[in-house]
């Protein structure tokens, strides 16, 4: 079977291509990119005329909830978000129940994704038993079953001397740690960034050092261990300044920025919407400047989501009591879009790489280029179209977002993974 | 100018005018305790439910003793605890209360919003009766009108608010009624008690007791909330009283001789403040307690009551 995708704009930053042309699809793999190509007998024919057509996006941040936290979302129901949201991949964090910290709750969700998946799913394990910061998981027998990576995330593993031990351990299986970062006890019964707004409305807050001084210790232990850590959702100024020293000073440290992170500011926690707490908190407009302008420059390496999907109750009611998180995978596109291309502090090539190529290496996942042989895995986005984000309408068991009724332009319009267009 | 909203939710969202009918429909309505029958028809018919989330003698008292001198039919809710615990959430418990067509519900919750939460999903009023640390616009409202009778005026009264600014509701609520009314407002307290960036709502900041109670006006002290405070914010409370207790010899010493003492209650005694300040001549405590029925009063009136009302 056969795919043509014609006369679209083809963006593929791991080949250097941003040009008008055709990609032709066999076996579930790239077979040629080039101009006017000729479709074989049988092809499918998708004419992508003034649509972009990216290698797959990659979320390398969701929490798919299963097992254990089916009402919340599945592996069917999520990666139905993922795809309707124009994502090929996921990578699972460990936060079940039972946590992904053993091989067999590995194998369970690999089993689940093959039978109920419609894109291709990475579990990540967890770095320490049941996620308590305690003693290390299984985890030689998590990175044979496929894990992707380790981390407690949800959570931060405060005591430094094991997290130390967890990087030297997992060197040989070139599996990053991804790093929930988080000072506990600075960010003890917090709900929000700690500043203006939430000395105004009254909620506890945390203050970005609890996110900077975790992003410090990491750094320095990826210095003493040669490991390659990885920073989840780093939303300060602060961190993106430790990481981009980091960095210069030849330090494995790699980082990823939430949309969520990248458009909103504490400012929206006014309204007391528990569709604007998660973990880290939205933070100030200095924040998020800084944020925007290093992912421009790579100082952070990609963006994801951290789809965290909740039930109605656990986020209508009183915020300090909400459960932190929201849904991202069917949002994130068109809010990148809209709010950084559009207005050029993004350019689309960079928008591209960031979902595609760059997390795909991070974590040494199959995909992010459309080389010929690669995985025919195609993110293809409409760039004029109109989104108006209904919750109603996710693909997510859940509704949690802070988008709600965000009129946006631009989207994902055609998901194809292993060359099949996925309809979910 | 009239009333036009349909909740009392903060003071930070009313402007001048509304504080001022606020606290004048309050000052016309203290007479009615002096009655000898002390109940009107203003709310006949109306019903008010206290929904209280916790545990509160003063204020709920004050609302409940308000709504029947207004001949209001007055139903206490209260749920112990955090609403989760009850199993029932406090949206599946506010849809029940409008089920039932209340008039106004008053609510004290410890989550900073839920009035506003609440308000949001109700047709009927919403007076916040203190929510988290975020506000507490009635005890405001009570401590405007006492400042105002013992004063004569709001313009240029400095006012010093002592002690755990970050968890109270008493001085957010404050802070803005009496900036919107020409007043200054210093806080003060040990630094681990103070939020960042208040002087971002317009107040000074001292942190010595002496420096914030010379040339004020009004020293309105704040409860050592020993319940909400987290181990490390301050090392004991025999600390806190030698350096921020108030008493007659550091009064004496650095305020002035006309200087109001007020003290949103409860008071520990010999913590925040003496025992012979809080019954002396300085105290305005058990003034603020009276008036809080009459701003209460007030309060109701002007939500619930049908136009006229106020005449009552």
């Amino acid at each position: 079977m056969s795919l043509l995708i014609r006369h679209g704009r083809v963006i593929d930053p791991a080949n250097g291509v941003d040009a008008v042309e055709d990609v032709l699809i066999a076996d579930g793999k790239i077979e040629r990119v080039g101009k006017s190509l000729a479709a074989p007998p049988g092809a499918e024919v998708v004419d992508a005329r003034g649509k972009v057509v990216c290698p797959g996006f990659i979320d390398i941040h969701v929490h798919l909830r299963e097992p254990g936290y089916e009402y919340k979302e599945t592996v069917a129901t999520g990666t139905r978000a993922a795809a309707a949201g124009g994502f090929t991949a996921v990578a699972c964090m460990a936060n079940t129940m039972p946590v992904n910290d053993n091989g067999a709750v590995t194998d369970y969700i690999l089993a689940k994704a093959r039978v109920e998946g419609v894109v291709r799913v990475h579990p990540i394990g967890a770095v320490t038993k049941n996620l308590r910061g305690e003693e290390l998981a299984e985890l030689a027998e998590l990175a044979e079953a496929g894990c992707v990576a380790f981390s407690d995330d949800g959570r931060c593993v405060m005591n430094a001397g094991l997290y130390r031990r967890a990087m030297e351990y997992t060197l040989p299986f070139g599996v990053p740690l991804i790093s929930h970062a988080e000072d506990t006890h600075l960010a003890q019964d917090f709900t929000m960034n700690e500043g203006v707004v939430s000395t105004e409305i009254g909620l506890p807050g945390a203050p970005a050092a609890a996110e900077d001084v975790m992003v410090a210790r990491d750094i320095l232990l990826a210095e003493l261990t040669g490991a390659h850590v990885h920073i989840a959702h780093l939303s300060t100024a602060g961190a993106v300044r430790l990481v981009r020293d980091g960095k210069a000073r030849g330090v494995r440290v790699t980082a990823e920025v939430t949309p969520h992170h990248l458009v909103l500011t504490e400012e929206a926690v006014r309204s007391y919407d528990a569709n604007t707490k998660m973990a880290p908190p939205l933070r100030t407009k200095r924040d998020v400047e800084a944020l925007v302008e290093a992912l421009a420059d790579g100082t952070i390496d990609c963006i994801a989501t951290d789809h965290a999907p909740h039930a109605l109750a656990e986020k209508e009611g009183e915020f300090d009591q909400a459960a932190f998180g929201i849904v991202g995978l069917e949002t994130a596109v068109s809010v990148l879009l809209d709010r950084l291309v559009r207005p050029g502090l993004l350019p689309l090539g960079t928008l591209v790489s960031r979902l595609s190529r760059d997390p795909a290496r991070l974590l040494n996942l199959p995909g992010g280029s459309l080389a010929a042989g690669a995985p025919a895995d195609l993110t293809l986005l409409d760039p004029e179209r109109t989104v108006t984000v209904d919750p109603l309408t996710f693909r997510s068991k859940s509704r949690n977002t802070p988008f709600g009724g965000w009129t946006l332009t631009g989207g994902p319009w055609l998901t194809v993974v292993g060359g099949n267009v996925i309809r979910p | 100018m009239g009333w036009t909203r349909k909740d009392l939710l903060t003071m930070r969202e009313l402007d001048a005018g509304e504080i001022v009918l606020l606290v004048d429909t309050a000052a016309s309505l203290q007479e009615i305790a002096t009655r000898e029958i002390k109940k009107v028809p203003a709310l006949r018919g109306k019903t008010i439910v206290n929904l209280f989330y916790e545990p509160s003698t003063r204020t709920r008292t004050s609302f409940e003793i308000a709504g029947k001198w207004l001949s209001a039919d007055v139903i206490n809710f209260s749920a112990s605890g955090s609403s989760t615990s009850k199993g029932e959430s406090f949206i599946d418990t506010a849809k029940n209360i409008a089920a039932m067509s209340p008039d106004v519900v008053v609510v004290r919750h410890s989550s900073a919003g839920a009035a506003e939460l609440l308000a949001r999903e109700l047709a009927c009023s919403v007076v916040n009766a203190g929510d988290g640390a975020h506000e507490h616009p009635t005890q405001a409202l009570l401590d405007l009108l006492t400042i105002r009778e013992k004063k004569g005026h709001f313009d240029g009264l400095h006012v010093a608010i002592v002690g755990d600014i970050t968890n109270s509701r008493v001085a957010r609520s404050n802070i803005h009624g009496m900036r919107k009314l020409g007043m200054t407002v210093t806080v003060a307290g040990p630094p681990t008690l103070i939020p960042p960036f208040v002087q971002e709502l317009g107040v000074k900041v001292a942190y010595r007791l002496e420096d914030a109670i010379r040339d004020v006006d009004v020293i309105m002290l704040l409860r050592l909330q020993h319940e909400r405070m987290r181990a490390g914010l301050i090392p004991s409370v025999r600390e806190y009283s030698r350096y921020w207790g108030l008493t007659l010899d550091k009064l004496g010493r650095h305020a002035r001789p006309d200087v109001l003492i007020m003290h949103p209650g409860p008071v520990n005694r010999g913590v925040e403040l003496s025992p012979e300040l809080a019954d002396g001549p300085y105290s305005v405590i058990l003034d603020q307690v009276a008036k809080g029925v009459a701003v209460r009063m007030g309060v109701l009136l002007l939500l619930a009551g049908s136009k006229g009302a106020a005449a009552a």
